[in-house]
């Protein structure tokens, strides 16, 4: 009896006695988290204590790898418009996220990832598991916090999601030392927070969508630029309205499919490198362009000399330093985009008046030189593939991808009717990414078909994830586009490395359905078109999850193309 | 061309490894930097001069910097009438015999001998770079053994006359 009376008053202290982990998760639930992916580690076990004891209905989805947990989250936050939130431990668990972060940071997605750190008697002593996690991510994350104090840690994470989420969407770090989130916190700041150096705008200024509207009226060749600022803006609708009533021409980004309809009359297809040839003379030709929430990247500009020469540029994006940056601007309107849309929505009453002629030429192109891809009898060509993948589910999937070639086509021939079904690497271009990104997404949203169409070397990069599809019994379909090499690598060492195709050839590869199978989870090797055209309806509506190796043929290119260097109108494989 | 680019901060950790690291990483060379609090609690000023190729550059690297959560206020003093000052430390080779000499040299520069031994004398001075650099120049003979420089700190004139007259109160012009 004596151990059980001394024990007693312990236990009913450490119940009553809040640590900084209790007072985390108790804000991580003030901000409605429902899922956290994560994996444990020496400097957040107190955090996972915490979440061990909490009686809130925390989802934490245990990846194989941190790079699949933070992948994940980025899936997540892009389907569900909401910051993915993760968690991981000290030194290699948070440097295992760096690419995660790095990859939200240039697509603009809201992450909140909390690493745990040495303690802070130790910091900056090369202790075990130390890495400099601020030092690593600032150039990385829209911003950083170490907690200094628990004090503190209320205050910091309402901070983190309103960063997070907020104006140009990005990554935030919150690091926390282990003494900090393991020892009793005897009083926290709950006041609201205040950050007088953010203030991001949402609203555009009037008279500059004025201005936008008189030169959309006097424009022969308007031409409307889509990118991801339309999605996070939620400005889909608008635009599909205002599109429709002036009859303007939309092109878009490789990150703004889905923004406006990829079957819609009007749409002209994807610009930029891979783009198609209407979209891509367009952009020359025009001379009103107005990109809304794109960042006119180098893979969608080409050479800047060439790049809308005769256009007056109308720029509407979130963060002013994209206005400007890389193409110079006549008409800057910094707003949100969903924002801006509903302005102009308000505010225009006439479209362009005498632009007939523009859109007659555009219709022609968009006949005369569409995509084309080989259809050889036999074998099975990766355009094919994707494209019987959007027949068989009438387009009404989630997309993912990493980079690469099965990215490219997976653009070109899935046509993103609605927003938010498109998620792939675009900015950083992860390999690896597209399968630990279709599970988030799955989590995000689990009445939708999630597939992710990978390659053969992406998804050897984090296929350790199959472990979760296993877990959860989540309905993923995992189309590899298995051509045995790293199809973009070795295209550009064809085109202009003269076919040294100096280590892209990888016909050393595991078998994907045993490997499928000794994950419990069903796997289809496919050869043939005939059974690829027979199974695909069946694979794709398959209640749990599929990995299906499709063998494709190796020496397919992506098509068109604008070599690097070159302006956009300077295409080669366009065909009649 | 160079800039002189002041920041109000917030004192927090980390702030000025953020405002470096983006201009290393858009290549601005950094000339020199100076750091302080203001009469605010938990504000700091940070003083900038870099070399920015040209006015897009320069126009990136202010709205870059605005970005960053913790800067209150970015302004380029460049062409606006400022004052501006940096302050110096000098430690010259010197004996009883040229104690005279020197004396006489720093004089005309209000500068000060802020040290004296056996065979060294420190001077403190406090100016425009330029002054600060022909005082170096006529100390340089007698043998220089150590500077230490503060780097420019700067803030406007209390009046701004009109633009037209700018460039003769500018410093960098």
């Amino acid at each position: 009896m004596k151990p059980e009376t001394t024990a007693m008053p312990k236990k009913s202290a450490a119940a009553s006695m809040q640590t900084g982990a209790d007072v985390l998760v108790e804000a991580l639930i003030e901000q409605q988290v429902e899922t956290i992916f994560g994996y444990p580690g020496g400097a957040v076990l107190p955090i996972y204590d915490a979440l061990y004891r909490s009686e809130a209905e925390f989802e934490h989805i245990l990846t194989r790898h941190e790079q699949g947990a933070i992948h994940a989250a980025e899936g997540y936050a892009r389907v569900k418009r909401k910051p993915g939130v993760v968690l991981a431990t000290s030194g290699p668990g948070a440097t295992n996220l760096v690419t995660g972060i790095a990859d939200a940071m240039m697509d603009s997605l809201p992450l909140v990832v909390i690493t745990g750190q040495v303690a802070t008697n130790v910091t900056g002593t090369d202790a075990f598991q130390e890495a400099d996690f601020m030092g690593i991510t600032t150039p990385i994350t829209k911003h950083n916090y170490q907690v200094q104090s628990s004090y503190d840690i209320p205050r910091i994470v309402k901070e983190a999601f309103h960063i997070a989420s907020t104006g140009r969407p990005g990554p935030v770090v919150i690091d926390i030392p282990k003494d900090i989130s393991a020892k009793p916190c005897f009083e926290t700041d709950q006041s609201p927070f205040h950050l007088p150096g953010y203030q991001p705008t949402f609203k555009p200024n009037p008279m500059q969508i004025k201005k936008l509207g008189e030169a959309l009226k006097k424009a022969k060749k308007p031409l409307i630029l889509t990118g991801a600022g339309v999605l996070h803006g939620g400005g889909s609708d608008t635009l599909k309205t205002l599109v429709e009533r002036f009859e303007i021409p939309v092109t878009s980004t490789l990150l703004g499919l889905g923004a406006f309809p990829g079957d819609h009359p009007l749409f002209l297809g994807m610009a930029g490198m891979h783009g198609t040839y209407t979209s891509n003379m367009a952009i020359t030709d025009c001379d009103l362009l107005i990109n809304i929430g794109a960042r006119f990247d180098d893979r969608l500009t080409g050479n800047l000399e060439h790049f809308a020469k005769n256009a007056l540029v109308a720029h509407i994006d979130v963060d002013p330093a994209e206005i400007g940056k890389n193409v110079h601007t006549h008409i800057p309107i910094v707003s949100d985009a969903g924002a801006a849309l509903q302005e102009m929505e308000r505010q225009l009453q006439t479209g362009p008046e005498d632009h007939q002629a523009w859109l007659e030429e555009l219709h022609y192109n968009k006949d005369a030189y569409p995509l084309w891809f080989n259809n050889p009898p036999e074998g099975m060509t990766a355009q094919w593939a994707v494209k019987k993948i959007y027949e068989a589910t009438d387009g009404d999937a989630i997309v993912t991808t990493d980079v690469g070639q099965h990215q490219m086509w997976a653009a070109q021939y899935f046509q993103f009717t609605r927003p938010d079904r498109w998620v792939t690497s675009g900015g950083l271009g992860t390999m690896g990414f597209g399968f630990p990104a279709a599970i988030g997404c799955q989590l995000a949203r689990p009445e939708e078909n999630v597939i992710a169409i990978v390659g053969d070397g992406g998804f050897q990069m984090t296929l350790q994830e199959l472990s979760v599809l296993q877990e959860r019994n989540l309905p993923v379909k995992v189309v590899i586009l298995n051509n045995q090499a790293l199809g973009m690598v070795r295209q550009w060492q064809e085109e202009f490395y003269e076919e040294r195709y100096s280590e892209s050839l990888v016909s050393c590869q595991p078998d994907f359905v045993k490997l499928a199978d000794s994950y419990s989870i069903r796997g289809v090797k496919i050869e043939s078109r005939k059974d690829y055209e027979e199974q695909i309806g069946e694979l794709m509506n398959y209640k749990g999850p599929v990995l299906i190796d499709a063998r494709v043929i190796q020496q397919e290119n992506v098509f068109p193309m604008v070599p690097p260097g070159r302006g956009i109108n300077d295409m080669v494989g366009v065909k009649p | 061309m160079k800039r002189i680019i002041t920041l109000v901060v917030q004192n927090r950790s980390g702030v000025l490894n953020r405002v470096t690291g983006l201009m290393h990483k858009r290549q601005f060379n950094i000339e020199s930097i100076s750091v302080g609090r203001t009469e605010q609690e938990g504000i700091s000023k940070m003083t900038f001069v870099v070399d920015v190729e040209d006015h897009r550059k320069l126009e990136q690297l202010t709205k870059q910097l605005n970005k960053q959560i913790d800067v209150l206020k970015v302004t380029d003093l460049s062409e606006k009438a400022i004052v501006a000052r940096e302050l110096a430390l000098i430690k010259i080779v010197s004996n009883a015999g040229v104690r005279n000499e020197v004396q006489g040299i720093i004089e005309p520069f209000r500068a000060s001998v802020i040290d004296v031994s056996k065979d060294s004398l420190s001077v403190q001075v406090t100016g425009k770079p330029e002054k600060i650099e022909a005082l170096i120049d006529l100390l340089r003979p007698y043998g220089i053994k150590e500077t230490a420089r503060t780097g420019l700190t700067a803030f406007s004139r209390g009046s701004q006359p009109q633009s037209a007259e700018l460039t003769q109160y500018s410093l960098l012009k």
